[in-house]
């Protein structure tokens, strides 16, 4: 055998080779779709104005302390807009000094300024603002992937996508609204003080102190199933987070049978405020909030060392367990919103892929069978090769871990399509140049020839296709456009190279050939 | 050894006015379909819900609209789906989120006791912006294909005449296909978008190799006497054998899908069918005359010149 057949023999061996062993075992390595296996396909939107505007409110608060600090009397310190903050002195005369505060404030710039009334707005710098944004997403990023993982989700995927959004994957989920509520919650929690001062009934009527607002605490009555809100007078300074935990877990509410808690203990530095806290405020309410809803209000008998608090609030097992989770993983920086979401549920997905399969199956071993028939030999060399395309194409998005979908089975369908079709090409060209009367030999070594331009230019074109497809498609039609793509590429290899070299090992080898089987 | 024509020889580029006024009524009655029946969009282009419940026992859509108005949801459209115990319920936007529509949708139909026992299958919610996005994507996916093909053509065949009439076989391949949907009263949704773009590929396919051949024929001699129709048709009906197995086996292949393959592939398929027709026809009747009308065209003008310099 000359030396160019033994290399590319080779090289077909050592890429089935190596096909084969990314592809083994198949159950394993082919990840299916959410379409085919069941599951969850989440996009949320992370509002991140809101975790910019929450910033500023807090580089609010600090100026207003630093310029107290100082001695600086001040009318207002308020947030204005997403990223600004507004400060009115009490008097001009302490314009200086005010300035002198506020440059300690980096990430700020004065805009506008007012020396006779004493007022100056400080904007955040456009770097900073984009810089928050992408904190945001990014921390939410990480805040769902250690739910998800407390969850107990097999081969999750979440991951940011484009400036503010989050796809996140979870095959084969069967509650699919419980892992919704647990990856959608903000779990922002908070300790706040009631405001003792206002009667519920006042505040109602809308006669409140801009420092206070109204929270409702949700009580359900476990026999008539019926929800009453409770709503309280609580002030809106934030005297500790959930930021500051480091355990939670799940309890039975000794005071309320059947009824579970969360127990929580704080890092050092929340031990030490919440031992502040309770110490400054015995006799007083204080109040603990998730997400703006108010779970309980206890009143503080006396100083808490250690850094421990309970959080009860009617919790089923489920309801208190999750509750532990979003707890430990931390809130998110800000809320999201779901923008897209599909649910499948695991027995559609197994019907789908019963029934798609088998139409497709069906249609190929039709197809190979003609082949076989119409081209005989060269038919059955066709077959071959198309079987090899598949593993190939399998195989590489075994090792891309690319996801086979359901748009992306009859994208292999449709590479099928193709290969066939240049095997078509160039048997029919093979035959062409054998009825010009050309030997056997020749009319192999024409047709191969004169069919490649034409494959490459109609492999290129839909690859371009598949391509574009890929970059401006999402979900279900970039599975289409990764199996297009792949397969066709694997198609050239299989369908002309590989076959061609069979031709070439069946008939170049022998002094004289006869016919050729076609 | 079988064969389907021995030496074709047929007149198909002659017969190339008739397939005008062929290709016009059925733009006409495509166009007409779409301006006056539209195209009805999946929830993916225009935002909504999809909840797909299977029933224990096959149930009536009064039922399920029964319990459905409960919840003020009672002009939801509800569909058939694939088997009498399955049906898909699609609501518009509203203002609920996904996960509370569910719930209520669950409620509501458990409230009716004529609908039995059944499991929610499939839930798809897109937001308002989601949709309009995938929209616009849908758009840029076929304008970029296009003008790739077009790029790839004019460069591969160095003729922009090429590229354009590729194109507008293209044209009229997403239009005639597009119009099957609307007359058959499909939905637009993003798995036929993907069996568009696979139209847009097959159809280009088929053109490049009749082009190809046109072109390997021309760079091995110089055609004496034969005009460049005369080529054209040569090179249609020399690819016809490979033309019509491939047509065949992929059309085979969409209608296995069509018929046998399940509610979700059946938009698909049914693109993939009637793309399979009009993107064969296409290649001889759009491209390959497109291109034969142009450059008659040109070369009859340089002849024109050529005779009044003659007569001068």
């Amino acid at each position: 055998m000359p030396r160019h057949l033994w290399v590319r023999t080779s090289l077909v061996v050592v890429v089935l080779a190596l096909s084969l062993w990314y592809l083994y075992p198949p159950r394993q390595n082919i990840n299916l779709g959410l379409d085919l296996q069941g599951g969850i396909h989440l996009v949320l939107g992370v509002e991140a104005d809101k975790y910019v505007a929450g910033q500023t409110e807090r580089a609010a608060e600090d100026l207003k302390g630093g310029l107290e600090r100082k001695g600086v009397a001040v009318k207002r310190v308020a947030r204005e807009g997403l990223s600004a903050v507004v400060v009115e002195l009490a008097s001009p005369a302490t314009w200086n000094d005010a300035l002198t505060v506020a440059a300690e404030f980096g990430s700020f710039e004065v805009t506008q300024r007012d020396d006779k009334a004493g007022r100056f707005t400080l904007a955040m710098r456009e770097r900073q603002v984009a810089q928050l944004r992408d904190d945001a997403v990014r921390q939410a990023v990480e805040t769902i992937r250690n739910r998800v993982d407390q969850f107990g989700v097999a081969e999750p995927t979440i991951t940011r996508q484009g400036e503010d959004r989050i796809l996140i994957q979870l095959p084969g989920v069967q509650d699919p609204d419980r892992a919704k509520a647990l990856i959608g919650k903000t779990a922002l929690l908070e300790f706040r003080l009631l405001d003792e001062q206002t009667p519920v009934e006042q505040a109602l009527a809308g006669k409140l102190p801009e420092t206070s607002e109204i929270l409702y605490q949700r009580r359900v009555d476990k026999e008539t199933q019926t929800e009453r809100k409770v709503p309280y007078v609580v002030q809106k300074r934030t005297l500790l987070t959930g930021a500051e935990l480091t355990r939670a877990e799940v309890q039975a509410d000794p005071n309320s049978p059947g009824n579970w808690q969360v127990a929580i203990e704080f890092t050092a530095t929340g031990a030490r405020i919440f031992g502040e806290i309770t110490e400054q405020n015995v006799g007083r309410h204080l109040a603990i909030i998730l997400d703006g809803n108010l779970y309980s209000a206890p009143r503080i008998n006396e100083r808490i060392p250690g850094g421990r608090a309970v959080i009860t609030g009617q919790f089923t097992v489920e309801e208190a367990r999750d509750l532990a989770i979003v707890l430990r993983a931390g809130a998110l920086p800000a809320p999201v919103t779901i923008l897209e979401e599909r649910t499948v549920g695991p027995s559609l997905g197994a019907d789908s892929i019963r029934q798609g399969m088998i139409a497709i199956i069906g249609s190929a071993l039709a197809v190979l069978l003609f082949m076989m028939v119409y081209y005989r030999l060269s038919g059955l060399i066709a077959d071959v090769a198309l079987v090899l395309n598949l593993v190939i194409l399998l195989a590489c998005m075994a090792a891309f871990g690319a996801t086979l979908t359901l748009p992306g089975i009859a994208g292999i369908a449709l590479t099928i399509g193709m290969a066939v079709d240049t095997n078509v090409l160039i048997f029919e060209r093979i035959r062409e140049e054998l009825r010009v009367g050309k030997t056997p030999r020749a009319a192999i070594e024409a047709g191969f020839h004169r069919a490649l331009r034409t494959i490459i230019d109609t492999h290129l074109t839909v690859m371009v296709t598949a391509a574009i497809l890929y970059n401006f498609g999402t979900g279900p039609v970039k599975g289409f456009a990764v199996s297009l793509f792949v397969g066709l590429g694997a198609s050239l290899f299989t369908a002309y190279f590989f076959t061609r070299l069979v031709f070439d090992l069946l008939y170049m080898g022998r002094r004289k050939v006869a016919a050729v089987s076609i | 050894m079988m064969q389907l024509f021995r030496s074709p020889n047929y007149n198909f580029i002659g017969r190339r006015r008739l397939a005008y006024a062929v290709s016009a009524i059925v733009l006409i009655v495509c166009l007409g379909s779409l301006a006056v029946r539209g195209l009805r969009y999946d929830i993916d282009f225009t935002g909504g819900t999809l909840v797909q419940v299977r029933f224990e026992q096959p149930p009536t859509v009064a039922a399920i609209r029964a319990g459905l108005a409960r919840i003020q949801l009672g002009e939801s459209i509800i569909q058939e789906f694939g088997d009498p115990h399955e049906y898909i319920i699609r609501t518009p936007l509203t203002s609920a989120s996904s996960e509370e529509l569910t719930k209520r949708v669950t409620a509501a139909l458990g409230q009716e006791s004529a609908l039995g026992k059944f499991e929610i299958r499939r839930v798809e919610f897109v937001g308002p912006q989601v949709g309009r996005e995938l929209q616009l994507q849908a758009l840029y996916a076929v304008a970029f294909g296009m003008a790739g093909i077009l790029l790839y053509v004019a460069w591969a065949f160095k003729s922009l005449k090429g590229g354009v009439a590729a194109i507008a076989a293209v044209i009229h391949d997403v239009l005639v296909c597009l119009g099957a949907l609307s007359l058959a009263g499909r939905e637009f949704s993003l798995p036929v978008l993907a069996a568009l773009l696979t139209i847009i590929g097959y159809s280009v396919n088929d053109t490049i190799v009749a082009y190809d051949r046109l072109r390997e024929n021309r760079g091995k001699f110089v055609p004496r006497g034969k005009t460049f129709a005369e080529q054209m048709n040569d090179a249609i009906n020399q690819t016809l054998s490979r033309t019509v197995l491939t047509a065949l086996t992929t059309f085979f292949a969409a209608g296995v899908l069509l018929f046998f393959g399940g509610k979700t592939l059946e938009d698909f398929a049914f693109v993939l069918f009637i793309g399979v027709v009009t993107g064969t026809y296409s290649t001889i009747y759009i491209a390959g005359s497109l291109i034969v009308d142009w450059t008659e065209r040109v070369e009859n003008r340089v002849a024109r010149r050529k005779k009044a310099v003659a007569k001068a």
